[in-house]
Parts: structure tokens; C-alpha cells; sequence
């Protein structure tokens, strides 16, 4: 499942010889953000499948390196022991319209990408404070003490384009 | 039968169709109750936090579909509390349309001239406003000075939100934790309450059947305030009235269920329904650019836009292609919009993404990188109401997954060369404006992950003149099933190319001397002629010429 998350947000390994996250990236990734904090959170819903969805990518995994003739380490889980590039190909299918088990590997991928992007398992005042990777990278800027996000300065405050010349008095179109 | 609470007008859902219904007819004398799925969430519950469980996830549900994702409102409130609050009314010729029936969609009876004391009524109620140069976000104003760059129009959005109350935090899809978006929650609710009706939110309404006595039997279950998978607990209540007002991806489903109940549905319930012909491009701003080609600065050390998380959601809109002599399907607006993170990056795709996969892997990663530089805009276009709602599932409208927000339903939708001719056109268009000169770099939101999607859930039970391809009469009335009516956004016949939560309220509000008739017929003592919420009246003086006695 590491695996997987790091594919839809890669990262950086976290010591050498991490296998489960490919270095594919700098920065933190999906992993480093809490995929798997988040998926193990019985409030996503996928919990429960999370080790038969494992048994099934490994299975793919080897399906695939089978059909292309790659040798791979069986001392790793076969989907680990695919190349980023390769589990980029196999993610790409297994959620490719079309696919039998696509809403399964969306799921994931959403989820992956809700840690990174919103740490959907973390309050996100605590997150930013934390130094949250995926938050920090994407800029979001901290809340205010009260928690709570205000800005003051929002507008470039002059005319910036002609209105469409049909404009009813109450703003709509005609 | 066993025994059942007695009302004199149920209403499902809070959202527009039924805060409005439940509103006058609580005013007018009947005694109203309203069933909500969501909960009762205040400004104080407005979160600002992604966090499962937050408002976040607690006001709104992300429905998946086959081919078509809904996002919609779970509280009471509905989509008021989680929307945008962009009010503009419909283009004269949207009401003109025939899409794929060769006849007009609309029934006769209504027109954009028609409409417009009803849509007048809402203004006053909610209220909604102009907005002008100065309540322009940084987004909007991009928006605004990329369309004048390239030779067209862009007008500021008239919204119900008190752009003097509004601190611009963008966290208004959880909910407004300034009161400063006029959602249903600060007018026709408390309003309603105060006349009497009663609200109870995490009933979700489960199937209708008919009464011995003529009337209509509600059956609901009660659902846990945190995990909406969890049932506590069941009832019934018997109405005489009934107005369905659970939105388009729900009002279709209880009626499919309730068959068993009430008899055969009318051919279009379920059917027809429409996506608002949505789509969304996400650009990412070359910043120097934004400042040498179109002159814009925030100030000394700032960057000249870097502002996608500053402000309120949508503010400007170009409406150079709603021009009722161009042909059908190629008429769209181009918001600028807003989406927060958790679900508004997943389908951006990364528009300088190589080979590889566009909304996902290393070159999104690097999009997101640029996240405070991104420009989303929003089309609203004309779908061919492709959309068709398969078997009920066991409960509700969708077969939840998630303990908040993401479920699974039975909703398909394949676009027709139609559909696609319009997204299509406005994906072009929008290439065209924001790339032009090095401005940004842009790419539609894939539609390959959750099929295509939609904020704005329509015309599923849809009013009409033909009985063959509307549900509704041109009273709301459900064909065959005497004093149901559905006031939603599921009896608005299609697409209408601009946001559509004013028209739905308009619509509502048409519908609501029939709903009073209909009641005074079965023996509830009720009567039309209630002012706005707050008391004015000027509404109320623009209908009364219009309604039958």
C-alpha cells in the first residue's frame, strides 16, 4: 500500500534502501503526508479491504512483470519490486476506464491524494504547524490563532474587463 | 397500518425546493415538517479543516456514479450552506430549449419573462446582489483581465453573500463560519421555524406509500450524526401533501423505491437527468507574465497573482457565448471558480505532464507544487440529459462508503457528441484565453477517474408539457400521483449554462401557490401571501397579479 500511495504522490526514500517508496520525487510524498494513517482510518470505509486490495496489486504486479518479461526480486513484495516507471504503467491500467476493479484503485488513489493534499487524517491548523509535507510544498500559508483563515488583501480593486453589453440590472445575463 | 405522526405537509430535504415550500406553507397556516438526511450544522460548526469528520465532510456528499459524480448538500440547508452563492438568472434562450426531444423542454408556461417576478422574490429574500470591481477576488480579476486580453467580455457574479461581512477564506464549501453567505440558514428556514414548522435533520426519507384516508405515508430512517452509515432508527409520518425536495440525485431515487407504495412512476422519473454540461480547467499561472502582459500587481513583494487559496469562490463569469442565436449545444459561461484541496486537485491534470499519467505521479506532484498559482475555470454548457438512475440501492440515494461524504450510486451517464461538442469548444476557448501571450498553462480535469461531474445535479424528475419526457406538470405536480410535488433541482427540465441555484429557487417559489391550492383542496387551512423572510413585501406585490384564486 505504500507502494501504491507513492506512485499517485511519490516521495523521497526515507532511509537507504526503503523499497516500498521508489525516490522518485524530492520532498515528501504520499507515504511521508499519512496514506496510510489515513487508509487504515476506518472512516474512509477501506479499512477492511486493505489487505486483500495488497494480495490483488501483488497480483497484477506479477501478471504484469510476467507479460513483459521482468525479473523481479522475490524477496520484495512484487508490486514493490517494480520500477517507479512500472508501477506508473500498472496504476495507469488498473484505474483506466474500463477496468473491472477501477473503483477500487480510484479509492486508493483518491485517499492517497487527500493525505498529501489536504491531510484528511490530521485537523489542518495541526498538520500546517507540524510541517505537513504535502501542505508545506503546495504553500498553504497557516491559519490565524483562532484557527481560522482570513485575508485582508483580496482584490485588485479597479475594473478589469468590459461587461457583456446584455448585463440585466441585477447582474445576469439576458 | 401501523400508527404514523400526522402532518399536514411533509417536505423532504432543506435545500432550496424545500426550505422555500416548508417556508410558506408553515406561514400560510399549514402545519409543516420537514425531513433532512444531513445535519443541522450552524456557523459555529463551520470548520475550517479538511479533517474526516470536520464540516467538511459532515455538509456534503461526493456521489459516484457510472460515467457522472455528483457533489451535493447533506445538511439542513442543502446546497446553500455548501455552495458558492453565485445567483446569476438564466439566459432568455435557455428556456427556449428542445435538446433531445425535438420540442421545447420547458413548459409554456414558464420563460425567462415568467420567471422573472418569481426569480425577484428570491433576490429580496436571500437577499442576492451585484458585485462590483472592488468584491472581485484576485482569482476573478485574473479571470477578468485574461478574457479582456483576448478580446472578450467578463462581468462580476450577482451573489447572495455580504461581501462586507466576508473575510475571503475560501472554506465556504464547509459551510459560512461568518454568516456572511446567505444560505437558507439566515431566511426561509428560521423563518419557517418560526411559523411553526419543524425540521428534523438526519432523517433520510426512504420510500413514500398512499394512506387509507387519500393522503401519503412517509417512511424515514434516523441516521448517526457522525458515521451516515449507521442507522438508529426508523418511522413514518402521514401528510397530505408531500413536496419532494431532496435533490436531483435523490428525489428520482425515492420515488423509484416507492413504487411498490404509489404505483407505476412517470417514464422520466430517473430519467433525463443532467450534469449542467459541467466541466473544469485548471491553470497554472506563469506568474511574470500575469504582470508584463496584463499589468496586474498585488503590491512590493508579492507575486502578481499566487492568490488560487484568497477569496470566495467564484466572482466573475464571461458570458460572450450565451448568445441565444448561436446553436444549441455551443452556448456556455466560463467562471472562474474555487475548489478545495481533497477534492479539487485529484482530476486536475497537469497541462505540461510528458508521456506519463496526467492526474496522477510525478508531474502532478509538481503541479501541485504551483497550487497557490492555479486558475480554475468552471463551464456550464448544454448536456443532452443523458443521464439515466438504475435500481434504487438498499437506502438512501447511494450506497455509502465512507462514514461522511462518498458513496456509490447507481447514476449513468455517457455523453453524447453533443455533450462533448460543448466541452469541447469551451476547453478551446479556454486554451485560448489563458495561454495566449504565456499567461498560463491549462488542461480540462480528466473525466477518466469518476466519469464526468457535476455540482449542479438537475432535471431527474423534470416538469414538462409532454407527459412522455417530463415527469412534473408545469405546477410541479408528479403525473398520476395527485398532491406530491417536487420543487428541486430535478424539476428543472435541463442544462441551463449558468449556475443554477436562483433558477431552482425561482422555480420553488412558482410552484408554491399550486402546492397551497393543493393543500386547501385536501382540508388544511392554509393560504398563499406570505412576505419575504425578513417581512419585505415588494416580492410578494410583483406575484400576487399572477396567482389564480
Amino acid at each position: 500500500m505504500e507502494a501504491y500511495a507513492d506512485t499517485i504522490v511519490p516521495g523521497e526514500k526515507r532511509w537507504p534502501g526503503d523499497a516500498a517508496i521508489a525516490g522518485a520525487a524530492d520532498g515528501g510524498g504520499a507515504v511521508a503526508a499519512g496514506a496510510i494513517q489515513l487508509l487504515e482510518w476506518d472512516a474512509t470505509g477501506l479499512t477492511e479491504g486493505l489487505d486483500d486490495l495488497a494480495d490483488l496489486l501483488n497480483r497484477h504486479a506479477r501478471t504484469y512483470a510476467d507479460g513483459r518479461g521482468l525479473a523481479l526480486d522475490t524477496a520484495l513484495p512484487p508490486f514493490v519490486a517494480l520500477d517507479f516507471g512500472h508501477r506508473t504503467a500498472l496504476v495507469a491500467e488498473l484505474t483506466a476506464p474500463g477496468h473491472p476493479e477501477k473503483e477500487f484503485w480510484v479509492l486508493l488513489a483518491l485517499f492517497s491524494n487527500m493525505a498529501y493534499d489536504s491531510a484528511a487524517h490530521m485537523h489542518t491548523a495541526d498538520a500546517i504547524a507540524q510541517g505537513h509535507p504535502g501542505l508545506a510544498a503546495m504553500g498553504v500559508v497557516p491559519p490565524g490563532p483562532d484557527r481560522l483563515w482570513r485575508f485582508d488583501q483580496h482584490s485588485y480593486g479597479r475594473r478589469l474587463a468590459r461587461v457583456h453589453p446584455d448585463t440585466t440590472p441585477s447582474g445576469s445575463p439576458a | 397500518m401501523n400508527s404514523a405522526e400526522q402532518t399536514d405537509v411533509l417536505v423532504v430535504g432543506s435545500g432550496f425546493g424545500g426550505a422555500i415550500a416548508a417556508y410558506h406553507l408553515a406561514a400560510g397556516g399549514a402545519s409543516v415538517t420537514v425531513l433532512e438526511r444531513g445535519p443541522w450544522l450552524t456557523a459555529e460548526d463551520a470548520e475550517h479543516d479538511y479533517k474526516l469528520g470536520s464540516s467538511y465532510t459532515r455538509g456534503f456528499d461526493f456521489t459516484v456514479g457510472d460515467g457522472m459524480s455528483i457533489l451535493g448538500g447533506n445538511c439542513v440547508g442543502g446546497g446553500s450552506v455548501v455552495y458558492f452563492a453565485s445567483m446569476p438568472r438564466a439566459p432568455r434562450f435557455v428556456f427556449e430549449r428542445r435538446g433531445s426531444i425535438g420540442r421545447r423542454m420547458w413548459p409554456a408556461a414558464v420563460s425567462r419573462d415568467t420567471l422573472e417576478p418569481w426569480y425577484d422574490r428570491v433576490a429580496e429574500a436571500l437577499p442576492v446582489t451585484p458585485q462590483d470591481w472592488h468584491d472581485v477576488t484576485y482569482a476573478g480579476g485574473l479571470w477578468a483581465a485574461a478574457c479582456d486580453h483576448a478580446g472578450r467580455t467578463a462581468n462580476p457574479l450577482p451573489v447572495a453573500i455580504d461581501t462586507a461581512a466576508c473575510v475571503n477564506c475560501n472554506w465556504m464549501m464547509a459551510g459560512c463560519r461568518f454568516d456572511a453567505k446567505r444560505s437558507l440558514l439566515l431566511n426561509y428556514l428560521p423563518a419557517a421555524v418560526a411559523h411553526g414548522a419543524v425540521i428534523r435533520p438526519l432523517h433520510e426519507v426512504q420510500a413514500i406509500s398512499r394512506t387509507d384516508g387519500g393522503g401519503y405515508r412517509i417512511r424515514y430512517h434516523v441516521i448517526d450524526d457522525e458515521d451516515y452509515r449507521i442507522t438508529t432508527g426508523s418511522g413514518a409520518i402521514d401528510a397530505k401533501i408531500v413536496v419532494l425536495a431532496a435533490g436531483a440525485g435523490a428525489t428520482p431515487v425515492i420515488l423509484q423505491r416507492s413504487e411498490a407504495g404509489l404505483g407505476p412512476m412517470p417514464h422520466a422519473v430517473g430519467r433525463y437527468f443532467s450534469g449542467n454540461g459541467e466541466r473544469l480547467n485548471t491553470a497554472v499561472v506563469n506568474e511574470d507574465r500575469v504582470a508584463e502582459v496584463l499589468g496586474l500587481s498585488r503590491g512590493e513583494g508579492a507575486p502578481a497573482y499566487g492568490a488560487n487559496p484568497i477569496g470566495r469562490g467564484p466572482t466573475v463569469a464571461s458570458w460572450d457565448r450565451l448568445d441565444g442565436s448561436l446553436p444549441e449545444y455551443s452556448r456556455y459561461s466560463l467562471e472562474q471558480l474555487y475548489f478545495p484541496p481533497g477534492l479539487g486537485t485529484i482530476l486536475a491534470q497537469a497541462p505540461d505532464a510528458g508521456d506519463g499519467p496526467t492526474w496522477f505521479g510525478r508531474d502532478k506532484k509538481r503541479m501541485l507544487s504551483r497550487w497557490n498559482s492555479w486558475l480554475t475555470i468552471f463551464t456550464m454548457s448544454e448536456d443532452d440529459n443523458e443521464g439515466v438512475f438504475g435500481p434504487p440501492p438498499a437506502t438512501g440515494n447511494a450506497m455509502r462508503i465512507s462514514q461522511q461524504m462518498l458513496g456509490r450510486g447507481n447514476l449513468r451517464y455517457e455523453p453524447t457528441a453533443n455533450t462533448r461538442h460543448g466541452w469541447a469548444a469551451s476547453d478551446a476557448e479556454v486554451k485560448d484565453i489563458l495561454e495566449r501571450d504565456g499567461i498560463a498553462r491549462v488542461r480540462p480535469w480528466t473525466n477518466d477517474v469518476v466519469g464526468a461531474y457535476t455540482v449542479h445535479p438537475l432535471a431527474s424528475c423534470r416538469m414538462g408539457d409532454d407527459p412522455a419526457t417530463s415527469a412534473l406538470d408545469d405546477r410541479n405536480e408528479l403525473r398520476g400521483h395527485p398532491g406530491i410535488f417536487v420543487t428541486d433541482g430535478s424539476a428543472v427540465p435541463g442544462a441551463l449554462t449558468v449556475n443554477p441555484a436562483m433558477t431552482i429557487a425561482a422555480v420553488a417559489e412558482r410552484a408554491v401557490p399550486g402546492i397551497v391550492r393543493a393543500a386547501r383542496e385536501r382540508g388544511v387551512a392554509v393560504r398563499y401571501g406570505a412576505p419575504a423572510p425578513d417581512g419585505s413585501t415588494s416580492g410578494r406585490r410583483g406575484v400576487l397579479p399572477l396567482i389564480r384564486t
